[in-house]
């Protein structure tokens, strides 16, 4: 798969030929393109929308002159993210409100996107802005699906208006919504069930389920991972009920979600919000930006900084760096950071955010996950002072002391202290990665922010 | 292979942007990049070797690879135990590809084959799974072994595995929670759920099903390779083939992991599940396509 790396270290060996030359031909560009292209179709965006995308990278690189500060390399991968996230929407959007309550929500989309997960999240999302939603439970059809938003309405304390699954899912929807009216709730959502977008007798349901509700919002739940066919979902819904928005699910995997651009190229319209995990509270406003870096494969590195800003204490960190660098983290350190990286929340979403992560040398076998981590703990906990210091002074019955005392293994305390070296070795690395004597995690950002470090 | 018919007719000579429609095809349906370019080069140097200069005869080169590519050399049928012991399937999959459905269908299946079947409600997790599983029992005439939501899905297996012995069924069918390939706690879930079901049935699972959604583009690959490791996956099943995707992942998938494709969900009835064809699969893979071609495509030549 090709990652950041390996789009930047191909355009790399385009213009690596140039360097110096600070002058482009359109021959370089095409080349370009072709990577460019291919990097946008392994990320599952549709040819078609990768060819209009491209078309369009292609004129604004052919009028730029590329000047001093920058490489060709970074100036087009420069206009393909800002072209993309233009693409995309720009700026996110909010959902839409009635004039006259309740305010009604259509969710639509194919079998297993996610329709009746997201109608719930969004219920709670609204009952974070202390709205009081209404579910109507529109799904007759996938057994026990009523069972399900039932079960989802009981978690929030949202209630959740069903008729069974013997009565037309339009009838329903009509009562659902006289139900909000009755009883005084501002927001209505409405999960229907799974169709294909050429099942007309099922479509034909939707187009009357939208002519009694005068939805205020027609959201197509799309599943990150879709493949090709996205365009063809997202066309055919749109031409059938005109759509005012997307919600994107399960990217919280490692789908690299070209399914997004597809989608907004082929309807226009914007994708709200961003369902990132299996939890109830797992839906976000969609960042553009992010989604393009995501596409790109740069990972998710501005939503990384935003947390570690808003988490990490800048003064221990800039310490903290200072001691990666010189080598001379110690397993009091350790124990400090770990505290600190749990902050931002589970660590294998964390890893995700980084690009290349996953790649580098040693990040195999520091797969953690958190109950990996209390042992850890446990085990730095049962050093002494001193072994905390330095660790190179734990030999075998240190060790075994350690583990007796945190109730773990040799081989676990073993394991933990090659992994602390390998750690050590790794942590060099990164820093060098954040850039030479920046400011922490601020390195980071003036990396994305600016281009000015980008590796070629 | 309409498609690649109407293009071998409009251009009659090999060239270069005859090579580029070509992979636009195939790019087009999900087939991956990286197999498509492979597939090309190959088609390219074959074009060579053969010295073929007309479109038309490259057609049958291109069908040959990939029905040869997707049929490989093992059996496509279901891996079932020995008459007289249990076959375990167990069935895996990313969230909301079908696993729940595909088991009901498949048990309709076994059970108008005059097996005896059994399911194991193993999704625990979402809600209103364990009531999906149930409906479908009650549809097709087969107990479900269940705990309550939000049990040890490795117990509500072991649990399953036992009542399957006691009951000497034939067949017993084995639902899972969906979950994202990289999420490592619930693949060592998933780990645990085929340990337990291998120590109390060596022999077992015999089968391990990977449920794909033919609508999923690269990601799939990602999918069969981590499923794959953490539960042993034997195949594939591809469901809602009905749609207007076209599922062609399942040629990368078969290329790099050599995964074969053993079942196709194709709506939401009972029947809707038939075994893999490998020839109808690739002709339905180029034939919908037709009608966005003579949209798109500029008549310029």
């Amino acid at each position: 798969m090709a990652a950041f790396e390996s789009l930047t270290n191909r355009l790399q060996n385009v213009f690596g030929k140039l360097r110096g030359k600070g002058k482009v031909t359109e021959d370089d560009i095409n080349e370009a393109m072709r990577e460019v292209r291919l990097a946008l179709l392994e990320a599952d965006v549709n040819f078609k929308v990768v060819k209009d995308f491209i078309a369009k990278v292609k004129e604004k690189a052919l009028g730029l002159e590329v000047s001093k500060s920058f490489t060709p390399g970074m100036v087009i991968i420069d206009i393909v993210n800002k072209e993309m996230t233009e693409l995309m929407g720009g700026t996110q959007s909010k959902l839409a409100k009635a004039n006259k309550p309740p305010t009604v929500l259509m969710m639509v989309g194919l079998q297993g996107a996610g329709k009746t997960t997201t109608t719930g999240k969004l219920a709670r999302l609204l009952q974070k802005g202390n709205h009081k939603p209404l579910l109507i439970a529109g799904d007759i059809y996938r057994p026990a699906a009523i069972k399900q938003l039932q079960v989802l309405g009981e978690q929030i304390d949202a209630p959740v208006f069903t008729l069974g699954d013997q009565t037309s899912p339009v009838e329903i929807a009509r009562a659902g919504l006289q139900h909000a009216k009755d009883n005084g709730n501002d927001y209505v959502i409405i999960d229907t069930a799974g169709r294909l977008h050429i099942d007309e007798a099922l479509m034909e349901e939707l187009k009357q389920i939208h002519q009694v509700t005068k939805p205020d919002e027609v959201l197509l739940v799309v599943d990150a991972m879709t493949g090709q066919d996205a365009v063809n979902v997202a066309q055919s819904f749109h031409e059938q009920l005109e759509l005012t928005g997307v919600v994107l699910t399960k990217l919280d995997g490692d789908t690299r979600g070209g399914a997004a651009l597809s989608v907004k190229a082929v309807t226009g319209k914007p994708i709200k919000f961003a369902a990132m995990g299996e939890k109830i509270d797992a839906l976000e406003p969609f960042h553009p930006d992010r989604m393009a870096s995501r596409i790109l494969g740069m990972g998710d590195m501005l939503s990384l900084i935003e947390k570690a800003q808003a988490n990490i204490d800048a003064d221990k960190a800039a310490e903290m760096e200072r001691k990666m660098r010189n080598a001379e983290f110690t397993f009091d350190d350790f124990l400090e950071q770990m505290a600190q990286v749990r902050n931002l929340g589970p660590i294998d979403q964390l890893m995700d955010m980084l690009p290349g992560m996953n790649k580098m040398k040693g990040m195999k076998d520091m797969k953690v996950d958190e109950k990996q981590i209390d042992r850890v703990e446990a085990i730095v906990r049962s050093m002494t002072k001193e072994e905390k210091q330095k660790p190179e002074i734990l030999n075998h019955s240190r060790r075994r002391r350690v583990a007796a005392g945190s109730g773990t293994s040799v081989a676990e305390v073993n394991r933990l202290i090659k992994q602390f070296d390998d750690m050590r070795k790794m942590m060099k690395q990164f820093s060098s990665m954040m850039g030479k004597g920046s400011k922490g995690m601020k390195g980071l950002k003036g990396l994305m922010g600016k281009g000015k470090k980008f590796p070629f | 292979m309409e498609k690649v018919e109407e293009l071998i007719t409009r251009r009659k000579k090999i060239d270069e942007e005859f090579y580029e429609e070509l992979e636009e095809i195939l790019i087009g349906a999900d087939v991956g990049v990286n197999t498509v370019m492979q597939l090309i080069e190959e088609l390219r140097s074959e074009v060579k070797k053969r010295k073929i200069e007309d479109a038309s005869d490259l057609q049958p080169v291109l069908s040959e690879k990939l029905i040869g590519l997707l049929k490989g050399e093992s059996n496509p049928g279901l891996q079932m135990a020995k008459s007289g012991e249990i076959t375990v399937i167990l069935f895996v999959g990313v969230n909301g590809v079908g696993k729940t459905t595909t088991i009901g269908k498949l048990a309709h299946k076994f059970k108008s084959e005059g097996k005896s079947v059994l399911m194991a409600a193993g999704d625990t997790f979402r809600a209103g799974a364990i009531e999906q599983l149930e409906v479908w029992g009650q549809r097709v005439g087969v107990d479900v072994i269940k705990q309550s939501s939000g049990s040890d899905p490795a117990a509500v297996m072991f649990d399953a595995v036992q009542a399957a012995k006691q009951r000497g069924v034939d067949v017993l069918l084995c639902d899972t929670a969906g979950r994202l390939q990289n999420k490592s706690n619930l693949m060592e879930e998933l780990n645990k759920i085929f340990r337990v079901i291998q120590r109390e049935l060596p022999e077992a699972p015999h089968e391990v099903l990977l449920v794909l959604d033919a609508t999923t583009g690269q990601n799939a690959l990602s999918q069969a390779k981590l499923f794959g490791e953490k539960s042993g996956v034997t195949g594939l099943v591809l469901t809602k083939l009905d749609g207007t995707a076209k599922g062609g992942i399942v040629i990368a998938i078969r290329n790099e992991l050599n995964l074969p494709v053993k079942l196709v969900g194709l709506g939401e009835k009972m029947t809707d599940l038939q075994e893999f064809d490998s020839e109808q699969f690739v002709h339905a893979l180029f034939a919908g396509l037709i009608q966005r071609e003579t949209e798109q495509a500029p008549q310029e030549d």
